[in-house]
């Protein structure tokens, strides 16, 4: 009789342990993940900073023409993009811990728990979000350099934009990661195809100069979106090519997407080994 | 009276093992890879509280099987069952039931033991001051309690295993899988570890499912399941299985040709042999004295004799005509773990 009562007997908790905690729960791993390495905490900042530093100075005034930029300062007029870059480097990592947390097991064991899928796309997500928007608006610290003073409402305005890129680009980076099972094939994705997509953003030239064809590329890249709203955002005397609110409607359309895609991709289940 | 009472006492076990729902069932299970069978048609019950071994060597089919139970990857065809929720069609009704513990390590070692629990808990829907009080009394379980603050990389890996198990454990699930769980542990942890799992079998009667591919190991199973090439070849209990061997293994390790020399000691002795490299391999009763008639019989033909009771590598032998280790497999290995 022991054995038949043992049998019937239910393990602890709730029948469900939902979306919110499990989402939560990874989400906090990611952020102590991410702030316990204490470099790649400093590397992604430092790197852009440098660029900037270089690039912006470096060109300094060159490029000075009557369609560009005319009455900017390459610093000035690089620092969004510069932003924008930082984001984009930490949200690639942190969706690179994705790959890693697959080798290391650590994703085996989330995925044979009773967890909707949309629960860990949600944490993983949201955690590389969060990271990428706080060292995306670490970065405004630099701002005054940049001739840029804001004041509150900007403030929450960049950062309203800042998390919508970081969120666009981490899923992106997620739906990516997912299928992958060495971080190096996600080196090849980088150079190959994100780092282009930063290249052709407006962050390094404006729309305006550009060749047409360019300039058709530069229209589709969802990221040109970003430059451009915090370039609305930070200099609001200069004339961009969209106003704020419809390259803000186009960064959330690309966001959702994106959470849609990684989504997809995180909850297949075939007949190939998971993990 | 009274023996007729003990009687039916003893009839009884059998009676309600017979009747119990078995905890996993696995039926007709097909699994094919890309150009490969990995599972050809694997049939077979686990029943409550049983400590339930799958043994086979690399590439046998254990893992696949494994990773179907777990609903990590869908079966080609056929059906697997834990508590009654299908592995294909609810795997979310299953997942809770079970507890896992992988072949390749999952606790995240730049966490400490705690956090690693911690977020465990809330995997399962525990949280608050259940979780906090079940994760103390788990890691005490493991023996942990004093280290719960560590980071778990700076862990022995034999602590590591016990974080894991730890993992697999904290919900209360009714089954535990364990994948190959000794790998890489020296003698003593893996004997702290079977000790365990034979205490939760006892103690909290939980069913254990365990893949291994060690003899040894396999012996302290409640009943096995022995695998090779996809195929299941034996189901029994260590005892069931070894009894079907007629008395005594014989190994007699030929001088010249191994071939030749079973062939002669056929027509001489009427007795089956199997080859395995330059040995020939004789189950016979009795068989002290048989090895003297042998090497009477064949002088200067026989370079070494052994003698030894039946084990379970000699049902493997003797269902699959091969040795358990083959050179096959055993490059398998290699490559296995020089990926890791």
């Amino acid at each position: 009789m022991a054995t038949q009562t043992v049998a019937l007997s239910r393990p602890l908790g709730p029948a469900s342990a939902g979306v919110l905690l499990p989402a939560f729960t990874l989400w906090w791993r990611e952020i102590v993940r991410f702030y316990r390495q204490k470099s790649r905490v400093v590397g992604v900042l430092a790197s852009p900073l440098v660029f900037w530093i270089v690039l912006g100075s470096g060109f300094g005034n060159s490029f000075s023409s009557a369609a560009g930029p005319a009455q900017q300062h390459y610093m000035d007029y690089f620092y969004p993009g510069t932003l924008i870059l930082i984001v984009l480097f930490t949200s690639i990592f942190a969706m690179m811990s994705l790959i890693e947390d697959r080798k290391e097991g650590f994703l085996l064991s989330v995925m044979v728990a009773p967890v909707p899928r949309s629960a860990i796309v949600l944490g993983k997500v949201l955690g590389g979000t969060t990271l990428a928007a706080v060292q995306g608006m670490v970065f405004l610290v630099f701002a005054p350099f940049a001739g840029v003073h804001l004041g509150l409402v900007q403030v929450l305005l960049v950062a309203v934009v800042v998390f919508l890129v970081s969120f666009a680009l981490t899923g992106l980076g997620f739906a990516i990661a997912w299928p992958m099972d060495s971080t190096s094939a996600f080196h090849g994705i980088i150079n190959l195809f994100l780092i282009p997509l930063w290249l052709l953003s407006g962050a390094l030239f404006p729309l305006s100069g550009a060749s047409v064809w360019i300039r058709a590329l530069m229209y589709m890249n969802p990221l040109t979106y970003g430059v451009e709203a915090l370039r609305d955002l930070l200099y609001p005397g200069i004339e961009t090519q969209f106003p704020l609110p419809s390259a803000m409607a186009t960064l959330l359309l690309f966001s959702l997407v994106m959470f849609g895609l990684a989504f997809l991709m995180a909850n297949r289940r075939s007949t190939r080994p998971a993990a | 009276m009274v023996s007729k009472v003990s009687a039916i006492a003893d009839a009884a076990p059998e009676l309600t093992l017979a009747s119990v729902t078995p905890v996993i069932s696995v039926e007709n299970l097909v699994h094919r890879y890309e150009n490969r069978t990995a599972l050809n048609g694997v049939s077979f019950d686990v029943r409550p509280a049983e400590l339930f071994g799958l043994l086979g060597p690399n590439g046998s089919g254990k893992t696949t099987l494994f990773r179907i139970l777990s609903t990590l990857m869908l079966p080609t065809a056929g059906r697997a069952t834990i508590m009654g929720c299908d592995a294909a069609q609810e795997p979310a009704r299953l997942r809770r039931q079970i507890g896992v513990v992988f072949q390749a390590q999952s606790v995240d070692v730049k966490l400490t033991a705690y956090e690693n629990l911690w977020h465990q808990g809330h995997l399962y829907g525990l949280r608050g001051s259940p979780l906090k009080k079940r994760i103390q009394e788990i890691l005490s379980r493991v023996g942990l309690a004093d280290r719960a603050k560590e980071l778990v990389e700076t862990f022995s890996g034999g602590m590591q295993r016990r974080i894991e198990l730890a993992k697999g454990l904290l919900h209360h699930p009714g089954v535990l899988l364990l994948d190959e769980p000794t790998t890489g542990l020296d003698p003593g942890a893996r004997r702290d570890l079977w000790q365990y799992l034979q205490t939760l079998r006892d103690e909290e009667h939980v069913s254990v499912l365990v893949t291994t591919h060690l003899m040894e190991e396999a012996e302290r199973c409640d009943r096995l399941a022995i695998m090779n090439e996809g195929n299941l070849v034996a189901l029994g209990t260590p005892a069931e299985l070894k009894s079907e061997i007629g008395g005594d293994v014989v190994l007699l390790e030929a001088a010249h040709d191994a071939g030749l020399l079973a062939e002669r000691i056929r027509a001489r002795f009427h007795v089956e042999t199997t080859i395995l490299d330059n040995q020939v391999r004789i189950e016979r009763e009795g068989a002290h004295r048989f090895v003297t008639e042998v090497v009477e019989a064949f002088p200067g033909e026989i370079e070494g004799i052994s003698v030894s009771k039946p084990a379970v590598e000699d049902v493997f032998i003797r269902r699959t005509g091969h040795k358990f280790w083959t050179e096959q497999n055993d490059a398998q290995t290699a490559e296995e773990q020089s990926r890791r």
